[in-house]
This record gives C-alpha cells, sequence and structure tokens, in this order.
C-alpha cells in the first residue's frame, strides 16, 4: 500500500500555521476561488453529494443529502451552524483543527455556505477552547480585511458573513438542535423532530448543521476532486443495503493508555490494532490492552481480542458498537477494571442530560447511583441486572426520548453488560461477600420502554 | 431602585452582538459572557438589565443563566477558575487523584473558592484535550499532562 499522505493536517505542526499567509502560501483559498461565481450552488452540492462524504460529527450522515433536504428555491435567510462544540470525551479532532489551521476550516465554511444559499453562519465554539477562540476570531478578521468575507467575497457578486458565537459549557449543544436553541439565547433543549432543521432550524428557518472537520473536508474535495476523495476508505458493504461507503480521510484521537496519544489523520477503516501500532507507538509502560472506546464516550466498548475492528462507519457496529462516533479511541490496559469505566462513563452522561425527558434524565442518575454503590462494595448481584434493565430502555430511538444522548449512556451499559458481566460479578462478590449487608435501598422506577 | 450594575462599555459591547442575529434574545449567552467576565459572576441585577436591554422578561435570562453551570450569580468566583477533567481519558491517567491532591492543597471541595479569593477549584468534562490527558484549564491557559507536583507549582502561581 502507498504511503498514506494526509491533507487535513498537511499544515499542522508549521511554523505560523493558523495565519492566512502560512495557508495560502501552501495552497490555500484556492478552492473557494474555484468555486465562488463559477460553479452553480447547486452543482457544488451535487458534487459533494457525489463525493460520499459523511458527517464527520458523529451520526455519519450523507453531507450532500443533507444539504438537498433545504427547501428548494426559499426566500431566505437560510442559516449555516458550524459545530464546533466538540464534547464527546475522547475527542479533540476538531480543536486541532481550529487551534493549527483555523483558515482551511474557514475555507471549508465558505464553500459549504455558497453550495446552500446561505448568506449568514454562525461558528458556534465551546467556550473550554480559548486559543482556539482566539485564533478562529482572527483568521475571521484577517478574511474580513482580505475582502474574503462581507460583500462580493473573492470579487463574485456572493456575500457572506460569519459571527464567532461562544458557548458557556454544556455537552448538549453539541446536539444540533440543542445548539440551535443554545444559539438562540435559550436553555439548549433539543427540539423533537421533526420538523428538521433543514426545514425550521435556527430562528426558524432554514438550516445546516455540519461539524468542523465535515467542512474541512469539503474545502478538499474541491482542490482534489471527487475521485480523490473516493479513492480513500473503504466502498459500501454488498451485503448490507443501509451502508453508504465511508470515504475519505479521517481524523482519529487517541488517548488513554496509548505511548503517543495524539490526532492522527488515515485512511477511514483503519483497523484499532494498526492506529494503535503504527500511530499511537503501542500500549504505554509495555502492557497489555484490555479494551477500548472506539468512538467516543457513547459508543460502547471493544474487548482487545475485537481490535482488528475497522474504523469506518459501517465497522463497529460489526462488533456491538453503536457506531464509529467521532472516531476517538480510547484504549485501557489490563489495569483498568470495568467498575471504573462504567462509573466514569454513567457520571459523565447523568451530569451532561439536559433533564427534559425522564428516562433520560432518572436512568442516568440511577445508573450513577448503582455503580457509586457497587464500586463503593456495597453491590448485590441483581444490581447488573438493574444496570441491564436501564441500558435497554433508556436508549431506544427513537422513540422515548428526544435526543441521542440517552442512547449514547446506553451503549456503555450494555456493552459492559455483555462483555464483561464475569468480571463485574467477580467484582461484587470480592468486595461485598455477604451479598445483601449494609445495603442502602436504590429508588425503583418503572421506566417507558416500547418492546 | 437598585444601583445600575452594567457599565456603558458593557452596554456598547452587548448592543454590538445585537446587530449579529436576527433575534435580540440570541444575544443572552454573549451578554452573560460580557458581565461574567468583568464581574467574575451575573448578579441578579444584571440579569434585570440585560433584560432591558434584550427586551425580554427577567426570567428568560435567569432561565437561560442556571442552565448554564459556567455562570455563577451569588458570588464572585476566584481570581482564577481552574478547571480539572475528570472525564475518562483524563482519569486514565490519574485525574480522580489528581484533583483529589489539589482540594487537598487548597483546603476546599470542587466547585468552592479559596478563603483568600485566589482560586475557583472546578471540574470539568472533557476539556477536549485527551491527548494531554491529564489536563487542567487555569483561566485561558491550557496545561498539559500534569503531575501532582506541576499542580502543586500551578496553584503557587496563580496571584
Ligand atoms: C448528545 C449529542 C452530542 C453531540 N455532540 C456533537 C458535537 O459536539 N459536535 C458535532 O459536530 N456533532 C455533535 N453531535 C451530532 C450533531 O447532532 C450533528 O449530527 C452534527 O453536528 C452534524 O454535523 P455533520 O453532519 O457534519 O456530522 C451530537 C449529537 C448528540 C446526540
Ligand atoms: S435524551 Fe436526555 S439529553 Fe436528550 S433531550 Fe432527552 S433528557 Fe435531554
Ligand atoms: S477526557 Fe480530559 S480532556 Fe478529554
Amino acid at each position: 500500500m502507498a504511503e498514506f499522505e494526509p491533507v487535513l493536517l498537511a499544515n499542522v505542526g508549521k511554523d505560523e500555521s493558523w495565519t492566512r499567509r502560512v495557508y495560502e502560501e501552501t495552497g490555500g483559498y484556492q478552492a473557494v476561488r474555484k468555486v465562488l461565481g463559477k460553479i452553480a450552488p447547486k452543482d457544488v452540492a451535487e458534487t459533494v453529494k457525489a463525493s460520499g462524504l459523511r458527517g464527520r460529527g458523529g451520526a455519519g450522515f450523507p453531507t450532500g443529502l443533507k444539504w438537498t433536504f433545504l427547501p428548494q428555491n426559499h426566500p431566505g435567510p437560510i442559516y449555516f451552524c458550524l459545530n464546533a462544540d466538540e464534547s464527546e470525551p475522547g475527542t479533540f479532532n476538531n480543536r486541532v483543527l481550529m487551534e493549527d489551521d483555523p483558515h482551511q476550516v474557514l475555507e471549508g465554511m465558505m464553500i459549504s455556505c455558497y453550495a446552500t444559499n446561505c448568506k449568514t453562519a454562525y461558528y458556534f465554539m465551546r467556550c473550554e477552547y480559548p486559543l482556539a477562540y482566539k485564533r478562529t476570531l482572527n483568521a475571521i478578521k484577517e478574511c474580513y480585511a482580505a475582502g474574503y468575507l462581507g460583500k462580493n467575497i473573492f470579487g463574485s457578486d456572493y456575500s457572506l458573513d460569519i459571527f464567532l458565537h461562544r458557548g458557556a459549557g454544556a455537552y448538549i449543544c453539541g446536539e444540533e438542535t440543542g445548539l440551535i436553541e443554545s444559539l438562540e439565547g435559550k436553555r439548549a433543549w433539543p427540539r423533537i423532530k421533526p420538523p428538521f432543521p433543514a426545514v425550521e432550524g435556527a430562528f426558524r428557518k432554514p438550516t445546516v448543521v455540519n461539524n468542523v472537520e465535515t467542512a474541512a473536508c469539503v474545502k478538499h474535495i474541491f482542490d482534489r476532486g471527487v475521485d480523490w476523495f473516493k479513492s480513500i476508505g473503504v466502498p459500501p458493504d454488498p451485503n448490507n443495503p443501509r451502508d453508504a461507503g465511508s470515504y475519505g480521510p479521517k481524523l482519529y484521537c487517541l488517548s488513554g493508555h496509548i505511548n503517543k496519544p495524539g490526532c492522527y489523520e488515515a485512511p477511514l477503516g483503519i483497523t484499532v490494532t494498526d492506529l494503535i501500532e503504527k500511530y499511537g507507538g503501542g500500549i504505554w509502560k509495555g502492557r497489555k490492552a484490555k479494551a477500548c472506546i472506539p468512538g467516543g464516550i457513547s459508543m460502547g466498548i471493544l474487548k482487545a481480542d475485537e481490535f482488528h475492528c475497522p474504523l469506518d462507519f459501517n465497522g463497529p457496529g460489526k462488533f456491538g458498537c453503536l457506531g464509529l462516533g467521532t472516531a476517538a479511541v480510547v484504549v485501557m490496559d489490563e489495569t483498568v477494571q470495568m467498575v471504573d469505566y462504567l462509573m466514569n462513563s454513567a457520571r459523565f452522561f447523568s451530569h451532561e442530560s439536559c433533564g427534559q425527558c425522564t428516562p433520560c434524565r432518572e436512568g442516568t442518575s440511577w445508573a450513577t447511583k448503582l455503580l457509586t454503590r457497587i464500586k463503593a462494595g456495597k453491590g448485590r448481584l441483581k444490581d447488573l441486572d438493574l444496570l441491564a434493565e436501564i441500558g435497554d430502555t433508556i436508549g431506544i430511538m427513537p422513540g422515548t426520548t428526544i435526543c441521542g444522548l440517552a442512547d449514547g449512556a446506553a451503549w456503555p451499559l450494555k456493552n459492559t453488560l455483555k462483555k464483561y458481566r464475569g468480571e463485574l460479578e467477580e467484582y461484587i462478590k470480592r468486595t461485598n461477600p455477604d451479598g445483601w449487608a449494609n445495603t442502602e435501598p436504590v429508588r425503583a422506577l418503572q421506566l417507558l420502554s416500547i418492546h | 431602585m437598585a444601583e445600575r450594575i452594567l457599565t456603558d462599555e458593557m452596554i456598547a459591547e452587548i448592543n454590538e452582538f445585537v446587530s449579529r442575529y436576527p433575534s435580540k434574545q440570541a444575544a443572552t449567552v454573549p451578554a452573560l459572557h460580557i458581565v461574567n467576565e468583568k464581574l467574575r459572576c451575573v448578579p441578579r441585577q444584571a440579569v434585570v438589565e440585560i433584560a432591558q436591554i434584550l427586551e425580554l422578561h427577567p426570567s428568560q435570562v435567569q432561565d437561560t443563566l442556571t442552565f448554564y453551570g459556567y455562570f455563577k450569580q451569588d458570588k464572585p468566583g476566584g481570581n482564577c477558575r481552574v478547571w480539572v477533567c475528570r472525564s475518562i481519558a483524563c482519569a486514565l491517567r490519574g485525574a480522580d487523584e489528581l484533583l483529589e491532591h489539589m482540594e487537598h492543597k487548597l483546603h476546599v471541595k470542587a466547585g468552592e473558592t479559596t478563603a483568600d479569593g485566589r482560586i475557583s477549584l472546578e471540574y470539568a468534562e472533557c476539556l477536549g484535550a485527551c491527548e494531554h490527558a491529564p489536563c487542567i484549564l487555569a483561566g485561558d491557559d491550557l496545561h498539559k499532562s500534569v503531575s501532582q507536583e506541576q499542580a502543586d507549582k500551578l496553584m503557587a502561581g496563580i496571584k
């Protein structure tokens, strides 16, 4: 196999890579010049559709297709929101792009806005990224000064404003309708869909929400062409009519018990083993791997003997996980106890649940309470059945909850109980040999379930 | 009448944001940030004044404020907010022990401010810098792969 050449990260590490000067010296803002006023917006969207680009924000929805859901010949305004909220534990690829190559993101955003006939775009960034904020703000200023933003950009008859908007710390702002509510100045409560944002989004107008890495990919499709994009990754699985293929380069975030944690660019479809060995320098301290999270904490867990799992949109699903998610791989070595991992993930979701839906709000906090007690050596074997029940009932999508957070909370529970039940039972027996002594009552709750 | 809290500069800054959005309400979070940056909290009187500028009911601003744990209301936070990440990638590299160590050293629990008003210690869910685990965001500065000794230095260096 030919050596893979990184494109998304090509400039990262260069001196002052975040300036317009360096960006343009390395070929930046050529793609947008080829597109604006020269290709019809509709055809730009068609090209993105033909490339097979799927959203990099977690759900993997085909980007060009999403754009075509906007109403035809709408009088406007149409809004574009760049989702730079990035709060999924394990995930930091957007931060790397925004800190080290903010112009790349802006160029992709310009092309995306042009394709969707949007003239006002909001760049929604979490407030925990001060450096990314500073560099992006500066990059936007540089663009206005150069006539790359504002009226008649790049000498075309197309005008575009991009406003940087800071969040205030809440994972749920990453969910697209939560993001829109937050942008509108309200609590980030996700909306019931439909209507989908493409029809009724920000300020009740048609809206596209895309991830930072997705926008960056759009730029490269116009620099290098659809054929280049499709030559990377994996074609659709012929046995799975719902698989749309996984094309293009992808940023993988490697963290946890790894020698060289970092953000690496590789083709979609690389296996966990290759990622760890070729890029991550192996497991730290010469230890053995025990498990990993394949794509952010919501996606579930892979055992070490499942590390041949390919990291494309269809891969982790074949190993009982929810999906590729954000492609953030968190590696755990043999010293990790699964009860700790479960506790950490349950605590995260109960902290971040927005509280609108009873199964999510109650289920996540119930699981946290149970796990706290188990961890403290007061667990009972039947607690594991309770946890399994919570996992099975809070996360049925679509149906009982408004957004996907509850589903994300369920997967670590479901996966761990299936793949590591023996270890959890042993922990309970070891730490609470009497079984019943000292147990505080656990609040019972009838969760909604549709079977 | 309560004394006015928002300065002319703050009001001008808020109004600059208002022009960016098709609804005045959308300037709520930017306005909260502006006040919070200057006062290290958003007192009730400021909520009333923000609501006046944005033509909202104070409860609408208050509702938004309370949803985001980032904003404090009743008393100002410390000179420096120190966020210690406790999510999975950091936890795998000792974040829980690090936070406990810092609580012990500063004689506060996460969420509290030191008696001398220097430091508000807080836990964070994933700071998006997992490759540098365990990490700490102190004010605008990200501290990477922080050991307990480095945390001691960091805490001592905050004025
Ligand atoms: C609870 C939850 C959190 C999410 N967080 C993010 C996020 O931080 N960043 C992101 O781009 N997408 C996030 N998403 C996915 C978005 O809802 C949306 O699908 C995505 O931004 C669309 O962009 P894409 O098509 O370019 O991937 C989240 C979804 C859910 C359910
Ligand atoms: S599923 Fe959870 S986070 Fe999503 S809307 Fe319902 S309560 Fe909020
Ligand atoms: S888990 Fe700590 S920064 Fe992501």
